[in-house]
This record gives C-alpha cells, sequence and structure tokens, in this order.
C-alpha cells in the first residue's frame, strides 16, 4: 500500500510523473473522470492511482471498477473489517461438491451446492441438468405426484427427503444428492 | 452577588444538579469561589485528548474524582491511519491515582491502549471499583480480565465495545467469585474465544440486578434460552450465536423465555444466524427501542424487512445496507419514532458495491420526522436528494455520509455535492457533526463556513480545491472543535491563517495534504500551548529534511502540560 503515496515534495526536480503509477494506457494523461476546475488531483488521487501494477488494463472509466484499497477510506472501523474478514474468506475458496445420481442415468454428475442460495434453486438446476421434473415440495406430501423426488445422504448416512431442514443445515450436512423415482420415493414422504 | 453569601454545602448542592461537563466547567468559570467549590465536588471527569493534561495536575484540581472519562488516540486511527504503539497508555493515569489516593470507581477509555499489567493494578488499587466501559481500546488479554473479575468485588460493569483483545484461553469468566453478585452490565461480544457456558449460566442467574448482557459468537442457542430464563429482567440483550433447527425443542423453550423477558427494549449481536430462528424474537421487537444488526452479515434483505416491520418503537437502528433502499422504505413506514440510524457497508473487499443508494435516505428523511444521527455508507447520492433530506430534517444533530468512491460526482447532473451539503448545513442549525464525502470544491467550504454554526466536529477526505476551502472553515466556524483532513489540497496558506484558532480547539488532524513542515514548525515555535506532532513512517526523517519537505501526517492539539515523553520513533513533536 505504500507505493500508493507518491511522494513528490520536489516534483519539478525529480519528474516523478514519468515513473508514477497508473491506470490507463500510457501517452494518457488524466485517466478516467475529469474533474471540474477548482479541484487540483491529489497525490493519492483515487481514479489515478493504481494499487496493482498488474491490472493495467487500459480501464478509463468509473473508478468503482477498480479494487483500491486507499487505506482510510471507506472510513470502516478496522474492528469492522476484521469482524467481516474471516466470512468472507471462508465463502470464497470453500466450495462443497456433491455427487448427483439419478435412477436409471447411465453415470453420475457433480455439483457445487454452495452456488445455490435456496431450494428452488437448486432443484431448478438440477432438473435443468437431468432434464426431468422433480416438482413442488410440500411439508406434507413431499414431491408426491412428481416424476422424480430429490433426496441426499447426511452426515449420519441417513438418506433425506430434500426441503425438510432450513438451507442452510442443509448444505452443511447433505454429503451426497440422488434422484428417486417418485415411486419409489413414497416411502419417504409418508413419515 | 448573593450566591456569595450562600455556604459551600449550599452552592455544592446546586452544582449537583448539574450533570454535563459543559454546564459544570462554565460553572467553574464564574468566580474564585465557585471554582473553589466546584472543583471539590466533581466527581465525573471528561478528558477528550489524554495528553492535553495530565493525571497529577488533574487529580489536584479535582481531587474527589470519582469517575474517569480518556480518550486517547485521533478519530482517524479506526481507519489505520495511525501506526500501532502511536500512544495512548492509560497505565500513567492508573498509576497516578493510585499514588494520589484517588478513590476511583468508573473508568471509561476510548481509543487508548490499555496492558493487562494496567487492568491488574486497577483491580487491586480501588476498592469501590464499579464500572469498566473499553471502546475501541487494544493492548490487553483475557488474563487483564480475569484480573478485573478476581479482584473487583463490587463490579457492577463490564462493558467492553469493539476491543481487540487477545484471547488467552484462560477461565476468565470464572474468575467471577461465587459471591458477586453485583451485575448490572456485562458485554464480552468482542471476545473471540470461548467461554465456560455454565459459569455463565451460573453468573447470570445470581446477578439479580443485570439489565444489560452481550454474549459473544461461541454462545449458543441453548445457552441464551437457559439465561434469558434466569435472566427475564433483562433490558438490553446481544446475542451470540442465533443458529439452531427451527423445529427443536430449544427453540420453542426459547420463545417462551422470551415471552417472560418483557423488558428487553435493546437488541444486537446475531454475530452468526440461521434466519429461520429469527420468527422467534419478534414478539421483542414490539417494544424495542434501539436494534443493532451491523454484525448479523447472515441475516439477508427480506428476513430484516420481516424482521423491522415489528419494531415500530424503533429510536436507534444501526444495520448493513443489505437492507437495501426498498427495505429503508419499509423503515420509513414502520419506524416513525426513529432518531438514529447507521447503514453501514457489508461489502468491504468486494468491487465496492453498495446495495443502497440516495433513495433510502430520501425515503427515511420523508417517513421519520424524529430522525437528527445519520451515518450512511452508500453507493451514490444527488444534490437533489440531499436538498430534499435538508428540506424533511431541519433537526440533524450529526449527518455522516460516505459514498464509496470518494470523489462521485453527482451521478444524475455530474456536478459537484457542494449544493447539497450546502442545504444541509443552511437547514440543520443544530449540527454538531459532519462528514462529507463524494466530489466537493471549495464552495461546500464556503457553506459549512457560514452555516455551520454550532458545528464542533468536520471530517473532510478528497475535497476542496484550494486553501480558501480550509479557510472558510477555520474563519466560520466558531464552535469547532476537531477537524480531520485527509487527501485534500489544503496547504500552508490555510494552515497559518489564524494559529490562535487552534488553541480554541481540541484538535486537528491533516494527513496527505500539501502542508509542509516549514509551516508546522512555525506554529510549533509561536504556540507554546500547542503541540505539533508528524508522523513519519518513510526514511523523510534520515534524509535531513527540509522545511520545504510535503508533511505526511501531522496531528496537532492543544495541551497544557508540553511534548508528550511517551511518543515513539516515528512521531516527532516539533
Amino acid at each position: 500500500m505504500e507505493m500508493a503515496r507518491t511522494v513528490t515534495c520536489y516534483e519539478s526536480d525529480l519528474n516523478l510523473k514519468a515513473t508514477e503509477l497508473r491506470l490507463g494506457l500510457p501517452g494518457t494523461d488524466e485517466p478516467g473522470k475529469q474533474p471540474s476546475a477548482g479541484i487540483k488531483s491529489n497525490k493519492r488521487a483515487f481514479n489515478t492511482v493504481a494499487l496493482q501494477p498488474d491490472s493495467e488494463k487500459g480501464d478509463q472509466h468509473s473508478c468503482s471498477a477498480t479494487k483500491a484499497q486507499v487505506v482510510g477510506w471507506p472510513p470502516v472501523q478496522s474492528y469492522r473489517k476484521n469482524v467481516f474478514q474471516p466470512k468472507k474468506v471462508e465463502a470464497e475458496t470453500a466450495g462443497i461438491y456433491v455427487k448427483v445420481s439419478m435412477d436409471g442415468a447411465p453415470y453420475l454428475r457433480k455439483i457445487d451446492i454452495k452456488v445455490y442460495k435456496s431450494y428452488p434453486d437448486l432443484l431448478s438446476a438440477l432438473e435443468d441438468m437431468f432434464k426431468c421434473t422433480i416438482g413442488v415440495y410440500s411439508e406434507r406430501e413431499g414431491y408426491d405426484g412428481s416424476e422424480y423426488a430429490p433426496t441426499y445422504e447426511d452426515k449420519d448416512g441417513d438418506w433425506m427427503l430434500v426441503g425438510d431442514v432450513p438451507w442452510e443445515m442443509f448444505i452443511s450436512s447433505c454429503k451426497r444428492l440422488r434422484i428417486m423415482k417418485g415411486s419409489e420415493a413414497k416411502g419417504l414422504g409418508c413419515l | 452577588m448573593m450566591m456569595n453569601y450562600f455556604p459551600d454545602e449550599v452552592l455544592e448542592h446546586v452544582f449537583n444538579f448539574l450533570t454535563s461537563h459543559k454546564d459544570r466547567n462554565a460553572v467553574s468559570m464564574v468566580c474564585k469561589s465557585w471554582y473553589r467549590v466546584e472543583r471539590f465536588s466533581r466527581e465525573k471527569v471528561f478528558i477528550g485528548n489524554c495528553y492535553a493534561i495530565d493525571p497529577e495536575r488533574l487529580i489536584s484540581r479535582f481531587p474527589r474524582v470519582r469517575s474517569l472519562t480518556l480518550k486517547g488516540k485521533p478519530h482517524f486511527a479506526d481507519f489505520n491511519l495511525v501506526p500501532p504503539d502511536w500512544g495512548g497508555f492509560v497505565y500513567p493515569w492508573i498509576e497516578a491515582m493510585v499514588k494520589l489516593g484517588v478513590h476511583l470507581e468508573e473508568l471509561r477509555l476510548k481509543r487508548m491502549v490499555v496492558s493487562d499489567e494496567s487492568l491488574e493494578l486497577l483491580s487491586r488499587s480501588f476498592v469501590s471499583f464499579k464500572s469498566l466501559v473499553l471502546v475501541s481500546c487494544e493492548g490487553f488479554t483475557t488474563d487483564g480480565l480475569a484480573a478485573i473479575a478476581s479482584n473487583c468485588r463490587f463490579l457492577r460493569e463490564l462493558d467492553l465495545q469493539e476491543n481487540e483483545i487477545e484471547d488467552r484461553r484462560g477461565h476468565w469468566l470464572s474468575c467471577f467469585p461465587d459471591s458477586c453478585t453485583s451485575l448490572i452490565s456485562l458485554n464480552f461480544a468482542c471476545l473471540k474465544g470461548e467461554v465456560n457456558l455454565a459459569t455463565l449460566e451460573r453468573l447470570v442467574a445470581r446477578c439479580h440486578n443485570l439489565r444489560s448482557l452481550r454474549l459473544n459468537h461461541v454462545v449458543p442457542l441453548d445457552t441464551l434460552q437457559k439465561i434469558l430464563g434466569k435472566a427475564p429482567q433483562l433490558v438490553d440483550l446481544g446475542a451470540g450465536a442465533f443458529v439452531h433447527d427451527p423445529d427443536s425443542e430449544t427453540l420453542n423453550k426459547l420463545k417462551n423465555a422470551i415471552q417472560k423477558c418483557t423488558s428487553i427494549r435493546s437488541l444486537s449481536g446475531f454475530l452468526e444466524v440461521a434466519p429461520c430462528c429469527l420468527p422467534a424474537i419478534y414478539p421483542m421487537c414490539l417494544n424495542l427501542t434501539s436494534l443493532n444488526l451491523s454484525y448479523a452479515p447472515g441475516i439477508h434483505n427480506n428476513e430484516l424487512i420481516k424482521l423491522i416491520r415489528h419494531c415500530r418503537k424503533l429510536q436507534r437502528l444501526w444495520i448493513l445496507d443489505v437492507i437495501g433502499d426498498k427495505g429503508l422504505g419499509v423503515v420509513a413506514s414502520t419506524c416513525k419514532e426513529l432518531q438514529e440510524l447507521r447503514v453501514f457497508p457489508s461489502d468491504l473487499y468486494g468491487v465496492g458495491n453498495a446495495a443502497v443508494t440516495e433513495e433510502g435516505l430520501v425515503a427515511i428523511s420523508a417517513g421519520c420526522p424524529k430522525l437528527n444521527s445519520v451515518l450512511y455508507f452508500c453507493q451514490q447520492v444527488t444534490n437533489a436528494a440531499l436538498i430534499t433530506v435538508a428540506k424533511n430534517c431541519p433537526n440533524f444533530i450529526r449527518f455522516r455520509l460516505c459514498t464509496l468512491n470518494p470523489t462521485i460526482a453527482d451521478p444524475v447532473t455530474m456536478q459537484p455535492l457542494d449544493e447539497g451539503f450546502g442545504a444541509i448545513v443552511q437547514s440543520c442549525k443544530g449540527l454538531k457533526r459532519l462528514s462529507l464525502s463524494g466530489l466537493l470544491t471549495d464552495q461546500v467550504f464556503l457553506y459549512i463556513g457560514m452555516y455551520a454554526e454550532q458545528l464542533e466536529m468536520l471530517s473532510v477526505a478528497f475535497a476542496g480545491g484550494t486553501d480558501m476551502g480550509m479557510l472558510y472553515v477555520l474563519n466560520g466556524c466558531r464552535k469547532l472543535k476537531k477537524l480531520e483532513i485527509m487527501d485534500s489540497p489544503f496547504g500552508d496558506v490555510a494552515l497559518l491563517a489564524d494559529i490562535g484558532k487552534y488553541e480554541t480547539m481540541r484538535s486537528l488532524w491533516m494527513s496527505s495534504c500539501e502542508v509542509t513542515l516549514g509551516a508546522c514548525k512555525t506554529i510549533a515555535k509561536k504556540m507554546p500551548r500547542l503541540n505539533v506532532e508528524i508522523i513519519d513512517e518513510g526514511d523523510q526523517m534520515e534524509t535531513s529534511p527540509d522545511d520545504r519537505h510535503r508533511v505526511e501526517k501531522m496531528y496537532l492539539y492543544r495541551s497544557l502540560v508540553g511534548h508528550r515523553r511517551d511518543a515513539p520513533d516515528f512521531v516527532r513533536t516539533l
């Protein structure tokens, strides 16, 4: 982050402009918005400093596209930032891949269930992937009436009907998925 | 002077009714005898800058002090602009109070460095110590907390807000003796480590006067349920983890316990949350006056909205921007008693996309007639919106608006935001605190100097065009106490125009501006009662500093005790 501060105390002597890191194609003087009259471009001017030297993508548009992390902006307490950070890292790196089998299909698939936000989301993706109809979940009847019913193996090794528990709980306990034929699944739905 | 014929006891009795520091300070300046009576009867002292005075002088003026509030680092330290080890140590204060026989009962610290040694000394030295409140402090571990728990026999309040505390895996909570039943307030939400849950339950059970309890993220929902069962008298609750199978017996018990907690007015926490469990707290929402969900990223937009629909009596709301403009519309139509709103950004490491815009703020301003304090992080704002907000809310005391892009113009007109903020200061005649952001020229400062007569604190970043900007503020804002400026083109002309002004203020911070070392030296030379500190983290000092050298960070504050003796190497006091 220190490279963001171009210390140009002897600006006229050292011609630091020549070596200044910025966004934008070489040869352009003022990338991004032209500030209106009366505004000097500051030493750490938000839209002319590239904090990641490899991002020379020639992006001359609004600075909200930069991942600029100027120290002190946005003015959020570092305590607050630290509280949120661990979660962010977790969310970005871990994906939860589970095998999906469908009765009658010749091979299995694998999906990342973390990508989905809710049951309807997941089920429509499964319907899409396997070209089948799973239908709508109901607490009483399960997927009764549908051609297929989605089930999953949980941490304890039991086969459960998809949809009974809260989504977050499902994500953390699902080990694999199996799309059962409706007729076979009747047993699960009737409990 | 009639009052001079009253015996001191009468004067003292009258002064007891004055609760604010400002009033007591004013009273002490009336005449010598009032000064004398006031100083011997003052029990609560507030020191806004711990380096403005030293403990010996303080205690000699107020020998009967029982409650001390101290603030250390400058505000911008919150945003990593001040290097670690800058200062703000509380140890010398505690040491002095011990030596001079102060009967300390309350200590409130903000942005100070608190060591375990200081906590141990504190705990062993003051027999009637009752209340410790630490806000945004650092330097201590759970060992220090263990000392407080073990030794402060009459402890009523242990309130830890947003501190960086090293967890030593001790059992600090178990250090409260079985005989401790005096706790009224316990807040350990910022602790990262485990606590013994059985110990916690027993502690809560025996402290019948417990009013405020804020748990950390490791305390699970079933412990919460047991605690609520034992403490139905709670007024303020911070939930830890709020995750459970919604169809469980535990959740039913929780619902029953909540029914009995009819006094809860303030709710916070939910550091981990399963949204399906939230309906359990709806009964609590009806009477809530304060709700802080700004540390609950697990609650999504629609659940937030459902919850807020129950909160008709809310006066204070701290929330994440996941609520969105539409959600703020729901707040506006539901929370008619709302006085304070803070909307924090949830996406801190991404590309910087806030989920709220000026629309949300406008809705709130239209729907909440009692609104007087706002902190709002948003994607963008327009002059038109700010003008509307100003018209709707002439009663703002605090107004802080942060656009995620600090130099963004009005997206509709492409103009600077001068007119918008100008409208705010013109309309809100009682405005005491203001933070600006967005594209801003000297014009906004002209407005601030002209209209912001009650302004005490101003925060500026990436704003202004010439020295005139800063001059308008220094010349105009008679009540200015704290001015903090980053990345703005203000230089020596502005800095030196009226250096006497700085003695009327608590402090001035300027970083990444245009002020030079020479100008800072000038001030230091002419004003012995100002400390001018330069923070230099690079190697500027080694390469024989020239007075024309631009100063990266300057912190200037009035002080009655001269240069501080605990400044680290990178701080140079001129």
